[in-house]
């Protein structure tokens, strides 16, 4: 995983509440066994249907930061989701509110996830939809997000904020605790079931 | 301060807590389907690891299956890759696996409870949301992400945070007519998509209590709608009786202090809960849902919402978006709502309660000529099942598909989807938009009102059947 510091780029106003991980990457680019390469299938569906969808007007090409309303992430557990944005140049996303799923794929995948209050998602759309080329840069060593001469902190659990600012990938660190797994193993009741064929 | 069950269960996996660092659980039963965990694997082979606990671990073969011609090769090939992905992983890194064919094969949360092995207390992920099914059986169960699925493969643990507490308590008796379905329907329209995100659910009270095993796998399995990645129920002798006898149940004197501890876990009554929902089951009616996400939902008996009604602008302009794409009228009744297809399936309404509901609907009638209904039993063994009652003809003479096991329509990751602009009456969990095919649009309801809906080309509760002369 890619480490986390500060992040500086363009923002795309997405003004709908309830995206849900099907609309964020439909199932049928599910298929496929990589996990990169998903860019393709990022919000397909709106892309495809709407154009006056965020994504398809020009001003908002390049964005890397992804404002949208609440319940950001619903639905699946697909990870896809999180690999699509990341695929699709985006690298943080801000909602009053995510699907709790959502939120810990994010972590796992080196996309951050901000949670901001309805009132400065709301200031935010304005600005970037006021001016598509505003700069907002995301800080996750201060905790802050920052536009025009605007600053809103935001907070984050510190344990993922470190790991996000170390790159650091969970399965490594837990290694380091084998003898504590091997601990509480050793005193499973024997008949909890195993699934090796009865 | 007494603790809650889900507490209880959470706090009997800690392998590990430390100040300042998430808490490592540990995992007791991780299920694998073909779609979560292809990248998993490769992860492990990447850095040259291992899966800890293969007996652990169970996979099968669900979401691309096709529900005809199931014992020739697949034959889209990107799914048929991933499927044969799975068995390669399966085999290299000594993993059981349920293929297509097998007696055992099924959905992934269908067939954990049918093999028994999944129990009370026990901690159980699966890269899918809906592992909260298995929440019915008093196991803390939730859904997890690729990464994770790697992580628990490689160390049958998960990093986790203690989560929130809510109660749901349903009292009273459910009137007739009146399942699971539409409790759990009627709990995410009054709490909202987002209402238990991060939160736990325990559901509660007497009309939990009065629910057989596969109701109250209903109601968890959609908690994740609800935003909690989690909901369970105490165990109690309808839970012990469900377990007992099947394949990897306990059994003699394991049974014994099996169900010695399993007896203990139950909310204390001290416990205190971050937040507390309370439903008057007597007051609750069939559910439907009107929009694209499934706290958009009310009683049969309504009428589409008009959305210059909603005060908060974010529902309102959901409830917008949602009638364009449903291409609904506000102030449409609901039951005047026309339907092309109706599927009765997935790890909600898959099991065989849901079958004979509405094969008990269905018999001696036939589906409406406007409509096809497609019927997917949740596993081979419900399959199975259904066959030895004789179900399968009642759907045949009904008119309707009887298809092999699967998810199927719920998402369409096979060749069972709907065409833009059609119209289904659905038994799974999600109307999201596209979700049953591209254009397609759900409405989501119980196995009865799925049934009744076939029979008349219009939503319509069972109740409904006999004024409309079916
Ligand atoms: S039946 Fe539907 S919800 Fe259940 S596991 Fe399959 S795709 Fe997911």
């Amino acid at each position: 995983m890619d480490a986390f510091t500060i992040h500086t780029g363009t923002a795309a106003p997405l003004r709908r509440s309830n995206v849900d991980t099907d609309q964020i990457i439909p199932a049928e680019y599910l298929k496929r066994i990589t996990r990169t390469g998903f860019e393709d299938g990022l919000f397909v569906a709106w892309r495809t249907n709407e154009p006056d969808f965020v994504l398809n007007q020009p001003q908002y090409a390049g964005a890397s930061i992804l404002v949208a309303g609440p319940d950001f992430g619903t639905g699946s557990s697909r990870e896809h989701a999180n690999w699509a944005l990341l695929d699709g140049g985006f690298r943080v996303v801000i909602s009053p509110r995510f699907a709790d799923i959502f939120r810990n794929n994010s972590t796992k995948a080196g996309l951050l996830t901000v949670v901001l209050p309805d009132a400065d998602v709301e200031a935010l759309w304005a600005a970037v939809e006021a001016d598509p080329a505003l700069p907002v840069t995301v800080d996750l060593q201060a905790e802050q997000v920052t536009y025009g001469d605007v600053t809103v902190p935001f907070q984050i659990d510190p344990y993922t904020r470190w790991r996000l600012l170390e790159g650091l990938d969970d399965v490594g660190l837990t290694e380091r605790h084998l003898d504590d797994i091997s601990a509480f193993e050793a005193q499973r009741p024997a008949w909890l079931p195993r699934s090796l064929p009865a | 301060m007494g603790q809650t069950l889900a507490q209880k269960v959470y706090e009997s996996h800690v392998v590990r807590r430390t100040a300042g660092e998430p808490d490592l659980l540990y995992i007791d039963l991780h299920l694998v389907h073909e779609v979560t965990s292809p990248q998993a694997f490769d992860g492990l082979r990447a850095a040259g690891r291992r899966v800890r606990r293969p007996d652990l671990t169970m996979a099968t073969e669900d979401h691309n299956v096709p529900t005809l011609d199931i014992l020739s090769p697949i034959a889209d090939p990107v799914s048929r890759a991933q499927v044969e992905a799975l068995r390669r992983n399966a085999a290299e890194f000594g993993i059981r696996l349920a293929p297509m064919g097998d007696r055992d094969q099924g959905i992934v949360h269908v067939i954990g409870p049918q093999l028994g092995l999944t129990q009370p207390g026990m901690t159980i992920v699966c890269g899918d949301s809906h592992t909260s099914t298995h929440g019915a059986f008093g196991a803390l169960a939730f859904g997890i992400g690729t990464s994770e699925v790697e992580h628990v493969l490689a160390t049958q643990t998960l990093p986790q945070y203690p989560a929130k507490q809510m109660s749901v308590t349903v009292d009273g008796e459910l009137p007739p007519g009146v399942s699971a379905k539409d409790v759990i329907l009627a709990v995410i329209a009054e709490i909202g998509t987002g209402g238990g995100q991060g939160h736990v659910i325990e559901y509660r009270g007497t009309a939990i209590e009065g629910l057989s095993m596969e109701a109250r796998m209903t109601i968890c399995n959609m908690s994740i709608e609800a935003g909690a990645r989690a909901g369970l129920i105490a165990p109690d002798q309808t839970t012990f009786d469900f377990l007992q006898g099947r394949p990897h149940a306990p059994q003699g004197a394991d049974w014994d202090a099996a169900v010695a501890h399993w007896s203990t876990l139950h909310t204390d009554p001290d416990a205190v809960f971050d937040r507390e929902v309370h439903i008057d089951a007597a007051s609750l009616t069939p559910y439907v849902t009107w929009g694209t996400n499934p706290g958009q939902g009310l009683p049969i008996g309504a009428s589409v919402p008009d959305p210059a009604q909603i005060t908060d602008e974010n529902e309102r302009q959901a409830a917008e978006s949602a009638l364009a794409y449903m291409g609904l009228t506000a102030g449409t009744p609901l039951r005047e709502i026309a339907v092309d297809t109706v599927f009765l399936g997935s790890c909600t309404n898959g099991r065989i309660e849901d079958l004979r509901v509405a094969a008990a609907l269905l018999a001696g009638k036939h589906v409406d000529a406007s409509t096809r209904m497609l019927v997917v039993p949740g596993s081979v063994a419900v399959k199975q099942q259904a066959e030895a009652e004789g179900l399968d003809r009642v759907f045949i003479d009904a008119g309707a598909e009887w298809r092999g096991a699967g998810c199927s329509m719920c998402l369409g990751m096979n060749p069972d989807q709907l065409k833009p602009g059609e119209r289904s009456a659905s038994t799974s969990n999600r109307n999201f938009q596209g979700r049953q095919g591209k254009g397609g649009r759900t409405h989501l309801v119980s196995p009865a009102v799925a049934a009744a809906t076939a029979l008349t080309g219009k939503l319509t509760a069972p109740a409904d059947l006999e004024m409309a002369g079916v």
